[in-house]
């Protein structure tokens, strides 16, 4: 059984983490960037990113004072139990966020959307969102903290099969341009793309795309992957890099997650994750152990539903529903 | 650009380190892209203070002259501790479009020579607002920097309106040694160094959308052209 403490605590130091330490994978796809970029403004912000997270890690200060919408995405093993229930789990990491906000400090960024009413700890109504999935054959529960940042940088449209491969591609560089200018993505990001499944559903996939995958990962679909390949070019290819300069550093990395959606349309959504990339995991075992990494590993072949009861029949869908 | 530089690898960019208040002298010196870091006294100030300044008319909580004349759009992560003492740990700029009209009676009021924030402002409101005030605009890096700015805080004056306005709106008086880095955005003639890079980018888009049919269904839009920002 694990313990509401166990993830209180984990659920701090994941907080922690988050804010102070950059990923690793994020801080290598910069640093190759900034090999690279050859336009002296673009490269001199990579390199002040560079400092800013070794300073962020030498003092255990926040990297970037915009706290972002602290969330939580929760993996749990079909074996695992937790003591209290889910409802235990949601309460642990609720307090954890009021706590880590005033303990590292981090901005309370959480106010009501129409009374603007802070309550100072970046918990209220609706929030922090937490988002499950399900792993089976395990017996651990993973939660992982996403602190993602930016009024800007994402957006979502209805396309459809006839726009094909053009309109996709179409509407990532009208994204690119429009939050580039000005940095006001904070560039480069990792762009996540969803496509496919309900309109809240492509969403979803482009945010999880962006968030939840490290730099280098890529789709299983040899198809899927290559367009992943393709829009990272692209995007370092408009001539714009870092605060809008001039530069080709925009996407650090491209993901996208598809899902099947109406047969007569293509919703897509684009979403980036920026200088700021905050995630961190924590694996919280039956016995209480624990175990931290940058890599929530979230898209899983279960995650995906990867040819999982694809067979199904017509029959056998009326016969059970 | 010439190079009196001393950080970075000789990267070509200028620095620059100024005394606040900042002194006409020192204005006239500073040229788009230079990279800027600065000592002395500045305070927060964004959409909370301007609106009680500014649409409820209230006075000011001190004669914001003699605090500083650089004002920086900016909430910080900062927690007030048990004994009443601030702990700041990282600061970061907000974007600063959206302050636009508050700027013509925020100069009278205020006297302010810099304004630090997050994106710059528009070439239009550089000539019309900033020029006649011989002020310049700051932006700051990245935008992430929060950490490095953290750290150039020594001392915390006073945070004027915290529970009135609450943390992030706040007015801080904050004491600063090298306090950076930032990027100059506007220089004293009020030309932008975002728009200069932004009409170079322009250059490509033509190419970048070469092939590429409009989409089936279409969306209402304030601006169509690539060229345009959405700021
Ligand atoms: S978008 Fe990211 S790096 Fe930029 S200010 Fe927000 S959290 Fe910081």
């Amino acid at each position: 059984m694990i313990k509401e403490q166990a993830i209180f605590e984990a659920g701090m130091e994941i907080m922690r983490r988050a804010a102070i330490d950059i990923p690793e994978d994020y801080r290598s796809g910069i640093k190759a960037m900034a090999e690279v970029e050859a336009n002296e403004l673009s490269r001199f912000v990579l390199l002040s990113m560079i400092e800013n997270w070794e300073a962020a890690e030498e003092d255990r200060r926040a990297m970037c004072a915009d706290t972002g919408l602290p969330r939580y995405f929760v993996k749990i093993g079909n074996e695992a139990g937790i003591e209290g229930g889910p409802v235990a789990l949601e309460r642990a990491l609720r307090q954890a966020t009021a706590d880590a906000t005033h303990e590292i400090p981090l901005r309370p960024n959480r106010v009501h959307p129409l009374t603007r009413q802070d309550n100072n700890n970046n918990v209220g109504l609706n929030a922090p969102e937490i988002e499950y999935s399900f792993e089976p054959d395990a017996d651990w529960v993973e939660v992982t903290t996403v602190h993602k940042g930016g009024l800007f940088g994402s957006d979502y449209r209805m396309l459809f099969p006839g726009d094909g491969i053009g309109g996709i591609k179409r509407f990532f560089l009208d994204v690119m341009y429009e939050f580039g200018r000005r940095g006001l993505a904070c560039q480069p990001a990792i762009v996540g793309i969803g496509l496919g499944g309900s309109k809240d559903i492509s969403m979803t996939l482009g945010k999880q795309a962006a968030c939840l995958r490290v730099v280098g990962d890529r789709n299983p679909d040899p198809e899927i992957a290559a367009l992943e390949e393709e829009f990272k070019e692209v995007g370092n290819n408009i001539g714009m890099g870092p605060m809008g300069f001039v530069g080709s550093s925009m996407v650090v990395d491209c993901h996208i997650e598809a899902g099947y959606t109406h047969t007569g349309g293509m919703p897509m959504s684009v979403h980036t994750f920026c200088l700021s990339s905050r995630r961190a995991t924590a694996r919280i075992m039956a016995d209480g152990a624990v175990e931290y990494c940058s890599d929530p590993k979230w898209f899983t072949p279960y995650m995906r539903r990867e040819g999982i009861e694809w067979t199904g029949t017509a029959t056998d869908t009326a016969a059970t529903g | 650009m010439d190079g009196n530089g001393d950080g970075h690898g000789g990267d070509g960019l200028r620095r620059k380190r100024l005394q606040m208040p900042v002194g006409p002298e020192d204005l006239k010196g500073l040229q788009l892209g230079d990279v800027v870091y600065l000592d002395g006294v500045l305070y927060t100030g964004r959409e909370g203070l301007y609106k009680r300044l500014l649409v409820d008319k209230m006075a000011p909580p001190v004669d914001l002259a003699s605090v500083s004349n650089v004002n920086f759009h900016c909430s910080p992560a900062a927690t007030v501790r048990d004994d009443g003492s601030y702990e700041m740990g990282a600061v970061t700029a907000t974007a600063s479009f959206r302050f636009s009209a508050y700027l013509e009676d925020w100069f009278k009021l205020s006297g302010c020579k810099m304004i630090i924030g997050k994106g710059g402002m528009s070439e239009a409101d550089y000539k019309t607002h900033f020029v006649p005030n011989r002020a310049v605009y700051l932006t700051t890096v990245g935008y992430g920097t929060g950490a490095l700015l953290g750290r150039g805080i020594k001392r915390i004056h006073d945070a004027h309106w915290l529970d009135d306005l609450g943390i992030a709106q706040a007015m801080w008086v904050l004491e600063v040694e090298n306090f950076g880095p930032f990027l100059v955005e506007s220089d004293l003639e009020g030309n932008s160094l975002f728009e200069r890079q932004n009409r170079e980018i322009n250059k490509g888009v033509e190419k970048a959308y070469e092939g590429l049919r409009p989409p089936a269904l279409k969306r209402y839009g304030e601006t169509t052209s690539r060229d345009d920002e959405v700021v």
